[in-house]
């Protein structure tokens, strides 16, 4: 029986073996000073402080918006990284490398958990930033970080923009057409907008269907193929660079301006 | 009596009519001050924020869905893949904004009778991350996989025919996020409702907490010592870009002339287009003469009126109106705030100048293609 008594659990023994001890340092996380230390070890968790104020881990207060908007970042990175190896942007084989993958690849919802992904992402940054607005939580000390956010959710919609014409069908090309043609009349740097004409020397217009803001986004006076390619590095590498940088800055100051709002 | 019902609707969803209520109303709904309070009150419209008013809201949606989904001409918009995003909008809005409403009267009542707000705990009373929060987290990303995973299965990703840059669809339209900025571009040109205004709004929305110098109401929900922000806010979101984008969604057919939800999208649908400028009313109608063939003579009134509105007008509001708000707020943040509150208020009072005088533009100057 005393033996009995004095043998070490698995979990225990687990917790003290060489492999565990230099990956989680503190053991297996039991005791409170355990768990604490387990959140400050590591890098994930460590976004986190490792006490939070009773509200802070309720739903009702959280909606757990922010938290789903980046999990979506991650499952959309992971699975568009899956249909890269599929997909080849040029017009001739987009679309068929899109039917392709519906037809011919086993259990393949990767382009629809992307698609509708991308569509919930969407939402849910809208959610998010409802919540912190509803919440007062952009008030002073966290107008900086508010301000991230407003940027972060334009690049969230941008993102979806150019990975919507990735498919290559109607759908596709139109609404970008649709959205594009906005550029055309962009003040100054679009050829139809106000003041494009007078960035001119003498007759010539430097400002033309062949040189203006929108001409730089299609890489051409329609869309097509240059198009593709373009919103192809944007959606798979420009913008989700420039998401990184500023979520890591957003995570960081939500710390730094003194962790989740709540009442004072 | 479904087909009189499908048809008041689709009579009350035309945007003069339904754009009307829902500005009219919301003061009511949201009431910016304790006039609109008392009536809020008096009226019963605070029961929206009751558990009354959740259930209550969520069957008028839903019942909107179900007869939709089961009328031939509802049905084919509703049931585009690619607009299923949109009727979860309408659900998670309705609801998160109800949610927060409902615990923000909570807290007002708390507020008033001195108690600190529910989201209140001792400070030295906190949880631990590992595993309060961890779990929940866990939970939470679990459930959000499982539907993910389930509406990817039960819903293909919407593929039309391959791009063909010679057929142009009608209507065309942008993905459902933009649609907002589309349907502005019924009363703005492109270089205001695409370019200009879109970057008001991101500027505007990152100036928000600088111009908001209220310093209540933060890391709680709670309405009433922010009413006057949140009424903004909330008409500028709910009203000027998410109707919008639900009008632009359901309700824009071919040419994009409006249909009501139980409406047939006739592409042969003739809607007048007899749209005046301001220097032609002013010009032809009232002085009776030819066009003055000076550019800027000619839309001299429209920049008058523009300078008006948007030089004159805060200046006018800072003396009288608003005085004891300037001096509160001081110039600067006067001067931005008014700058995006006039920009955000102009797309209201151009669609109303459209619909009540047909009016175009108030400045139009299409050789400079500055048109406003």
């Amino acid at each position: 029986m005393e033996k009995n008594k004095n043998k070490k659990s698995f979990l225990e023994r687990m917790g003290e073996s060489q492999v565990w001890k230099s990956i989680i340092r503190s053991g297996v996380p039991r005791s409170r000073r355990q768990r604490m230390q387990a959140v400050l070890g590591s890098v994930f968790l460590h976004l986190h402080p490792a006490r939070l104020p009773k509200h802070a881990v309720k739903v009702g207060y959280t909606w757990c918006m922010g938290g789903l908007s980046f999990f979506l970042f991650v499952v959309l990175t992971i699975t568009g990284i899956l249909l890269m190896f599929y997909y080849r942007p040029t017009v001739e084989y987009a679309y068929t490398d899109i039917i392709d993958m519906a037809e011919q690849v086993p259990l393949g919802i990767m382009r629809e958990l992307h698609r509708w992904g991308a569509h919930a992402m969407v939402l849910t940054v809208w959610l998010h930033m409802l919540r912190v607005f509803m919440t007062g939580s952009y008030k002073p000390p966290r107008e900086f970080n508010w301000g991230v956010g407003v940027l972060l959710m334009t690049l969230t919609m941008f993102l979806s923009f150019t990975g919507y014409l990735l498919p290559w069908d109607q759908l596709a090309i139109w609404a970008i057409t649709v959205g594009t043609n906005m550029a055309r009349a962009h003040p100054f740097i679009g050829h139809e907008g106000p003041g494009a004409s007078l960035l001119a020397i003498g007759d010539i217009n430097l400002v033309h269907a062949g040189s203006d803001v929108r001409f730089a986004l299609l890489g051409g006076r329609f869309v097509g193929e240059a198009s593709l390619l373009r919103f192809y590095v944007l959606h798979c590498i420009g913008v989700p660079f420039i998401v990184m940088i500023l979520m890591a800055v957003h995570f960081w100051r939500i710390r730094k301006d003194g962790g989740i709002s709540g009442p004072l | 009596m479904l087909q009189t019902f499908k048809d008041i609707i689709d009579i009350l969803s035309v945007p003069t009519i339904s754009f009307t209520f829902l500005t009219v109303a919301f003061p009511f709904i949201f009431p910016p001050s304790d006039w609109f309070e008392k009536v809020h009150r008096k009226l019963g419209i605070w029961r929206l924020w009751t558990k009354p008013g959740f259930y209550g809201g969520m069957i008028a949606i839903t019942g909107f869905f179900v007869i939709g989904y089961f009328d031939p001409n509802f049905h084919i918009t509703l049931t585009k893949a690619d607009n299923f995003p949109i009727v979860l909008m309408v659900y998670s809005m309705f609801i998160t904004i109800w949610w927060s409403m409902y615990q923000a009267y909570e807290n007002d009542a708390r507020l008033e009778k001195g108690l600190k707000p529910m989201e209140y705990n001792d400070p030295d009373d906190k949880v631990l991350v590992w595993p309060d929060l961890v779990y929940i987290e866990f939970i939470a990303l679990i459930l959000f996989m499982v539907f993910l995973i389930v509406w990817s299965i039960l819903v293909a990703a919407p593929l039309e025919e391959p791009a063909n840059p010679a057929s142009t669809p009608n209507p065309s339209k942008a993905p459902w996020y933009f649609l907002g900025l589309q349907e502005m571009l019924v009363y703005f040109d492109p270089w205001i409702a695409g370019i200009v205004f879109p970057m008001f709004i991101i500027i505007g929305m990152m100036a928000i907490p600088y111009m908001d110098v209220n310093k209540k109401g933060d890391g709680y929900y709670s309405f009433k010592e922010r009413r006057i922000g949140m009424f903004i806010f909330m008409y500028g979101w709910l009203v000027l870009w998410l109707f919008l984008i639900v009008i632009g969604t359901f309700f824009r057919g071919p040419n994009w002339n409006f249909f009501g939800p139980f409406e047939f999208w006739d592409p042969h649908k003739v809607v007048p287009l007899n749209n005046v400028n301001l220097s032609e009313y002013v010009w032809v109608k009232l002085l009776g003469q030819g066009m003055p063939a000076n550019i800027l003579l000619r839309e001299s009134i429209g920049f008058l009126a523009l300078v008006g509105y948007m030089g004159f007008l805060p200046i006018l509001l800072a003396k009288t109106w608003l005085k004891n708000y300037f001096q509160e707020i001081g110039p600067v943040r006067y001067t931005f705030l008014m700058m995006f509150g006039l920009s955000m208020l102009a797309l209201p009072i151009k669609m109303y100048m459209r619909w009540l005088f047909n009016l175009k533009y108030i400045i139009a100057i299409p050789e400079w293609f500055f048109n406003i």
